[in-house]
């Protein structure tokens, strides 16, 4: 049944906010530059001659544009998240406190250093606690996020390499590693190479040692992996790797699995990358920034970007340029300022609100949910390796042979069923994957109702309702979205043009 | 009638002379789901066997494309450019990836036939 205005109830039908535009309106009133006599445009030939093309709108159209907006967002604030390798996880509000502090919002990474003496004290306690959960005597803190931390990782790398005149040119990254590290590899300079995954879901450690030689300036191996699976050989691998003078880096953005249970120091990795926004449970994902500072090995620690915290002489100093850095080597910056400051100040927040004892119960309750959801789910669906898994569980498709229902389809019919679907078709090593990350944020009852959805779609879909599975969503103030046409024609900027001439 | 082999990381080539035209087999087309983007080499180009030569990527997932032999770029398929969508439709016809000059032809007999390949495929499933 339609309604004239298109309107279902609280479900809204937003037109753009372009297609809301009043030439003029405004929500400010300042005076007109051409009606102040005193003042002169300095703009010379660079002021503008064309409209701007902004659209005019009056403060409480815009307040209700992007508050309509936001009612059709899910997010972990409304439900259980349970995207694979993503880490939607609850978001304490402390955290958001604290980062609205005065004396941490509101100041600037160019203000003297004596006056933001806490700010740095708070990157060298962040940096600090990252650097006692890993144990590793390093970190650069200024990277924005994971796959920028892989490349801080790998510059450092070759930066080390090449200041010991070493000019090995091949990176080595297993199937069951992030898609990101090969990306990362290529864009620093390498040459990649896919080690395969063993019938268990780790990496082939023979494949691994029949690659190395003294050309192999690294690995990139996730651990514990993307099938949600603990490198168990990780010793002998890093030890293979060192062996032909290569080193080690490790995808962290599964940390929150291992966190208090394990440090990657221990295992012989040189580099890796902490998700802060992942593992220490800041919003993420359309709600805020990510940040990758990268943990360095004693082999890494003297090549790390600039700029960084120091204990001065008088407080806390940046060395900002490698003329300061006295025997150290920075290979460079990555980033203009320190880093995603706002993301360390929640991530501390978060660490010292749990303490390291709260911190392993996460990790023990993420790995626990997960493995629930396994048990549950088990014989209904089909796990794609036997045994325990870590903070993730991976089905594969099996459980939908002959059913003429996709893994597609069985996210859409969740979404009907008002749950976020899990990650699909990653990782690529099993056929059609459903990898679920519960998180230690939910409690028995959420996840009983999940497994109680879940069985119910997969009896559904073994019983012959694949209609019903093609016709998902039904529910969504938009049903099916064509994928394909998006990604073959996308229109990613609006042309008033273009939307004349749609209608 | 050009001799067809295929790899089993699902590429086909198609041998005419010392020529080889190469795209990605009918099976590796239905698994990738829709093709959304291709990117193919520049004629010009020489590859080992085993290099990555193109890309392929569909809603699910990017894939690389490997020489099946040793050989220089004669020509590329550009039209994939504009309409990865033939990959999908005629994965051993218009969606050709590229044509390759082999420096051995013999490094093809390795490779398996129309039937191995189906059986190869049969085994996956």
């Amino acid at each position: 049944m339609s309604t004239a205005s298109g309107n279902r109830a609280l479900q809204l039908e937003e037109k753009l906010i372009f297609e809301q535009n009043s030439p003029g309106m405004t929500a400010v009133d300042l005076p007109n530059p051409a009606e102040l006599t005193n003042v002169e445009s300095r703009l010379g030939d660079v002021a503008r001659t064309n409209p701007i093309g902004l659209p005019g709108l009056s403060e409480p159209q815009v307040v209700r544009h992007y508050l309509r907006l936001s009612q059709k967002n899910f997010a972990i604030d409304g439900g259980l998240y349970p995207l694979g390798s993503c880490t939607m996880k609850h978001n304490p509000r402390l955290n958001e406190k604290m980062a609205r502090l005065p004396g941490l919002a509101d100041i600037h990474p160019l203000q003297p250093k004596a006056t933001v003496q806490g700010a740095y004290e708070l990157i060298d306690m962040t940096a600090h606690w990252l650097k006692v959960l890993t144990g590793m005597p390093a970190v650069a803190m200024s990277p924005a996020a994971g796959a920028h931390g892989e490349l801080c990782g790998l510059m450092s790398i070759r930066a080390a390499l090449e200041a010991r005149g070493d000019g090995r040119q091949r990176v080595l990254v297993p199937e069951s590693a992030h898609g990101t590290n090969p990306a990362s590899a290529h864009m620093c300079g390498y040459k990649v190479e896919a080690i395969p995954a063993t019938e268990q879901g780790r990496v082939d450690l023979q494949a691994l040692k029949d690659k190395l030689s003294d050309e192999v300036a690294a690995i990139m191996v996730t651990n514990p992996n993307t099938c949600g699976l603990f490198e168990n050989e990780i010793i002998e691998m890093t030890q293979a790797v060192h062996d032909v003078g290569g080193l080690v880096y490790c995808d962290g953005a599964n940390f929150n699995a291992i966190v208090g249970r394990v440090r990657p120091g221990d295992l012989g990795i040189d580099a890796m990358h902490l998700n802060l926004h992942k593992t220490f449970s800041t919003p993420h994902g359309g709600g805020g920034p990510g940040a990758g500072p990268v943990v360095l090995s004693d082999a890494l620690a003297a090549y790390a970007p600039l700029p960084y915290v120091v204990h001065g002489e008088d407080g806390f100093d940046l060395i900002e340029h490698a003329a300061e850095a006295g025997d150290n080597q920075p290979y460079g910056r990555m980033k203009g300022f320190h880093g995603q400051f706002g993301v360390m100040v929640r991530a501390l927040a978060y660490m010292l609100s749990m303490g390291s004892d709260g911190l392993r119960q996460a990790s023990s309750d993420a790995v626990l949910n997960a493995n629930y959801l396994m048990a549950k789910l088990g014989d209904i669906l089909t796990p794609s390796y036997d045994g325990p898994c870590m903070h993730e569980v991976l089905f594969d498709d099996r459980f939908l042979n002959d059913t003429d229902v996709t893994t597609l389809d069985f996210a859409k019919a969740m979404i009907d069923e008002g749950f976020h679907p899990m990650t699909m078709y990653f990782p690529l090593v099993v056929h059609g994957a459903l990898l679920m990350e519960p998180t230690e944020t939910e409690g028995k009852a959420t996840l009983d109702e999940f497994v109680g959805v879940i069985r119910t779609l997969a009896e559904k879909a073994q019983t012959g309702n694949a209609e019903d599975f093609k016709q998902a969503p039904i529910y969504t103030p938009r049903r099916r979205l064509d994928e394909t046409m998006a990604a073959r024609n996308p229109v990613l900027t609006y042309k008033p043009d273009q939307a004349a001439a749609a209608e | 009638m050009a001799t067809v082999k295929f790899t089993e990381e699902h590429e086909w080539i198609a041998l005419d002379g010392d020529v080889g035209t190469v795209g990605i087999s009918d099976y590796a087309q239905n698994q990738l789901g829709d093709v959304v983007y291709v990117e193919v080499p520049e004629a010009g180009a020489s590859f080992n066997k085993g290099e990555e030569a193109a890309v392929v990527e569909s809603v699910k997932a990017a894939s690389e494309v490997y020489a099946p032999a040793d050989g220089e770029i004669v020509e590329a398929n550009k039209d994939l450019e504009d309409n990865p969508g033939a990959v999908n439709s005629d994965a051993q016809g218009a969606g050709w990836f590229y044509k390759i000059k082999l420096n051995n032809v013999a490094d093809i007999d390795g490779l398996m036939d129309e039937d191995a390949y189906k059986a190869y495929v049969a085994e996956l499933d």
